[in-house]
Order: structure tokens, then sequence, then C-alpha cells
């Protein structure tokens, strides 16, 4: 217990390490999966392409190697960012892959109907996107969402192992001090538990307001 | 332009096909500048020089790169048999008739879903001092483990409610039923899902690099940070990563092949996997199954 309240300080940097690493970075891996989605959806072949290409090669690559590609790689183009920012480019574009599958798989369940009865009312591809494929494509996107950002805040602890201050990386400072090894990584798990249940429980809240069951 | 019927608009008319040549021309420009500047940067940082690719010609440098490239194709091997197999057992557990049985298995199978395997594998690492190799193994099996638990569970719960009953009423015990009626229908449907874990556990033997375990990264990072060769970083990217997401690509592809396949296959019928749409509204087929996060 005394792992706890003795190094309190340190447990509460690496949380709210994880915590902004994981804010940021789904900020982008939306905002990424988002443009990703509606080039995937585009008329345009090659920004289908380009899309394409982006969510295969980002499904398909480890995110250690892609950490280590942007961490160790970007410097040597010259390109000198804090780690903190490195992290979040590569587990932003790494999970902006998975959101565009999830948001492309959302408006595949409005049923096809909902699309050809906009267009035949006369509407523009904007508007059937935006005032009636896209708000009941939502409703069913939140749980596959929020499931793939859980998984965003836990790929987070791979940054840990390349120095940027999180949640997972105390335990070097803790082991250094001496301090019981396995009593840390309970609390380092508790930290863990406290993000990924409190991302769910967003979540859950968000879907019993909006969700639907189709 | 895609023949496809898609909802989302109308057929283009000429004006329209020509506007959007215009901005396919456009962006492939904006494309094909974009890997310019890359190209312009690579050369400009001199990144192909002969001696930062002068170490990929040496056979001990190639030994080195094949031996890593082994260690986690072995380190795949060990993780996904014992995955599987983990995975079974906890499903069982969860389907268990005894309550305590049923009750310990979630616990296990929600926790270390919860948990990072980074978490787990520097716990077995660091704490209990084991080395690199079963350290990785046994975070890759604990988390692939659970998360297909719940993939056999949800594949099981998923055959149609008459297969189950009728065997009942035929008379066989609750592991007749499982073991000749659902699970057969069940893993027939669940193939893709399962190895499409299995290339998150594959995409996951690269964390060993940052326990010290000898795999293909670790051996790529030995060449790069080697001063002889003028520290060779970006070569050695270069050549890692295709390789890399090659392996993984090829698997994904062998699960969206199974995944056709089964969904033709009579002997699935039963299970209600995802039925399949009348029709969807865009274009492109939609990648069955998919590696997670």
């Amino acid at each position: 217990m005394n792992v706890l309240t003795d190094n309190f300080a340190t447990f509460a940097r690496g949380f709210l390490g994880t915590v902004e690493l994981t804010v940021y970075a789904s900020l982008l891996a939306l905002l990424l999966g988002f443009l990703m989605a509606s080039f995937r959806v585009a008329p345009v072949a090659s920004f289908r392409m380009f899309g394409t290409v982006w969510v295969t090669v980002l499904r398909n690559t480890p995110l250690t190697l892609l950490f280590f590609a942007v961490l160790l790689g970007l410097p040597r183009f010259g390109l000198v960012l804090p780690f903190q920012v490195f992290a979040v480019i590569a587990l932003g574009c790494y999970t902006s892959a998975f959101i565009c599958e999830a948001l492309r798989a959302g408006i595949n369940t409005v049923p096809r109907g909902q699309g050809e009865a906009a267009r035949s009312l006369g509407m523009s591809f904007g508007q059937t996107l935006g005032v009636v494929v896209l708000p009941q494509a939502f409703r069913a996107v939140i749980p596959p969402i929020g499931s793939t950002l859980i998984a965003l805040a836990k790929n987070s602890a791979i940054a840990g192992a390349f120095s940027v201050t999180e949640l997972l990386g105390t335990y070097k400072t803790l082991s250094e001090l001496g301090y019981n090894i396995v009593w840390t990584f309970v609390w380092i798990a508790v930290g863990y538990l406290i993000i990924t249940l409190a991302i769910s429980a967003l979540f859950n809240l968000m879907e019993r307001k909006w969700g639907i069951a189709r | 332009m895609s023949t496809e019927a898609t909802a989302l608009y109308d057929l283009p008319g000429p004006r329209t096909r020509r506007r959007h040549r215009f901005y396919g021309v456009l962006s492939a420009v904006v494309l094909l500048a974009l890997i310019g500047w890359i190209l312009h940067l690579l050369f400009d940082t001199d990144q192909f020089t002969y001696t930062k690719w002068m170490p990929f010609e040496y056979k001990g440098i190639q030994e080195l790169l094949l031996r890593g490239l082994g260690n986690t194709l072995k380190a795949f091997a060990i993780a996904g048999a014992l995955s599987v197999a983990l995975g079974g057992l906890l499903a069982a557990g969860r389907l268990s008739d005894h309550r305590p049985v049923r009750w310990s298995a979630t616990a296990v199978v929600e926790f270390f879903r919860a948990m990072p395997v980074l978490v787990m594998i520097f716990f077995v690492f660091v704490a209990l001092k084991v080395q690199p190799l079963p350290a990785l193994v046994t975070g890759l099996t604990l988390y692939n483990g659970s998360v297909l638990a719940e993939v056999f569970r949800s594949g099981v719960g998923s055959v149609e409610r008459g297969q189950r009953e009728a065997a009942f009423a035929l008379g066989m015990r609750k592991s007749q039923v499982m073991a000749y009626v659902l699970v057969p229908q069940a893993v027939r449907a669940m193939l893709p899902a399962i190895i499409s874990q299995l290339v998150v556990a594959l995409k996951d033997t690269s964390l060993g690099y940052l326990i010290t375990y000898e795999e293909f990264l670790h051996a790529g990072k030995l060449i790069a940070s080697n001063l002889d060769y003028d520290l060779p970083f970006i070569p050695v990217v270069m050549v890692i990563s295709p390789i890399y997401i090659g392996m993984c690509m090829l698997l994904s592809w062998f699960a969206g092949r199974v995944s056709r396949r089964e969904r033709r296959s009579p002997k699935t019928d039963a299970v209600d996997v995802a039925a399949a749409e009348p029709g969807t509204l865009l274009p492109g087929g939609d990648p069955p199954t998919a590696p997670r996060p």
C-alpha cells in the first residue's frame, strides 16, 4: 500500500501522461479516421485508392514498428519534436485506420432504402449523407468506436517504453528506488483499469442516449 | 469510377465525370508531389549512400536478420497455439454449468482483456524475472487467449437454437452436444475471427523488442545503431517494414479468403454470423474480417 502513498506524485504524473496521450491521440484518430472514411466513400477513384492503401497498410503494421519508425526515424529528416508529439502522431495514425473501418461499417448498417429514398426526394449527395445517412450511422457506430478508443488507451503503454512519460513507465523509477515491484504493477494495473473503465462508461452512456438496436 | 451501384449519389453524367477526372488528376499530382518530396528528403539526408546499404550485403547481417525473423515466427507459433488452447479452456469455463467455474473464467477473461498486453509482458519479465521469450509468450497468450475465449463463446452462442434443442432431444449429454453439434459448426463460422486474432498476435510479437527479445525488430535495431555503417536507420526501416507488414497482410488476406468461403458454405448455415445485407450503401466490398487494434 505504501508504494502508492509514498509515490503518489510519480503515479499521478504517469497517469496524467497516459490520459493526455489518450485524449490527443483519440482526437487525431477520430479526425483522420473520418477523413479517410470520406476518402473511401468518395466518387473520385484516386481518393478511394489512397484511403484503401492507408487503411490496409496501417492496419497490418505492428504498432511497435510504427513507433520505432516515427520516434526514431523522423528525427533523421531533421524533424525534431517532443517525443510526446511523435507518440501522439504514431498512435493517432495507427488508430485512425480502425476508426475509418468502424465508420464505414457503421454507414453500411444503414439500410440501402434510406439512401435511395433520400435520393429520390431530390436530395444532393451532401444532404443525403448529412441529413439521412450519417445521423443513423452515428448511432450504430458508438460501440465499435468505443472499443477502438479503449484499445488506443491500452496501446499507449507502448509509448512508455519509448521514454514518453506514461503510466507503465513509472515502474522503472520505482524499481530503481527499491519498491516492491509486484505492488507497483498492481497499482499500474489499477490505473489502466480506471482509464479503460471510464472510456467504456462514457460510451455506454452515449449509447444509452443515442444508440439504437438494428 | 466504379461500376457498382451505390445509393449515395447518382451515376455521374458527362460533366460530373469530367469534374471527377479533374479531381482525380489533381489528387494524383498532389500524391506524386508528396512522394517526390519524400524521395527528395531521403536523398537529401543521404539515405541511399553505399555505406548505409552495404551491411545488407554481408552474410553475417543477413543471418542476423533471418535469425530475428525466425525468432519472431517462433514466438508467434508458440503464442498462437497456446492462445487457441487457453481460449478453448476459458470458453469451456464460461459455458460451464457450474457457477464458480463460470464466474472465475469470466473474471479471468474480463481482467486480461482490459489490461494492456505490454503491462502483462513487463510484469512477467520484470517482476517474475523470466527470460524474454517465455515472458513475451505468456503475455501474448493471456491476452489473445482471453479474446479468443470470447470469440469461441459467442460462436457457440450464435449457433441456431434448434440445433442444441434437437441434440438434447436426441438424448445427448451436454458434452456430446458441445463436441458433436455446436463446436464443429461454431468453429467453422468463427475461423475468420480466429485467424484475424492471430494477426493481432503476430503484430504483437514485435513487443518483444521492448523486452530485448532477439526478434526481427531487435535485429534491425542492432544494425541501425552501428556506427560503422553510418547509422543506417532509414534503410533498416525500409527493409524491415515491408516484410513485417507483408506477413501480417498475408494472414489478414487468408482470413478474408476463409471468410468468403465460409459465407458460401452450406455447413455454416445454422450459425448466425452477421447476416449478409441485401445491399450496402458504399462502393467497394466490405472487408469481412479485420485485425483488431
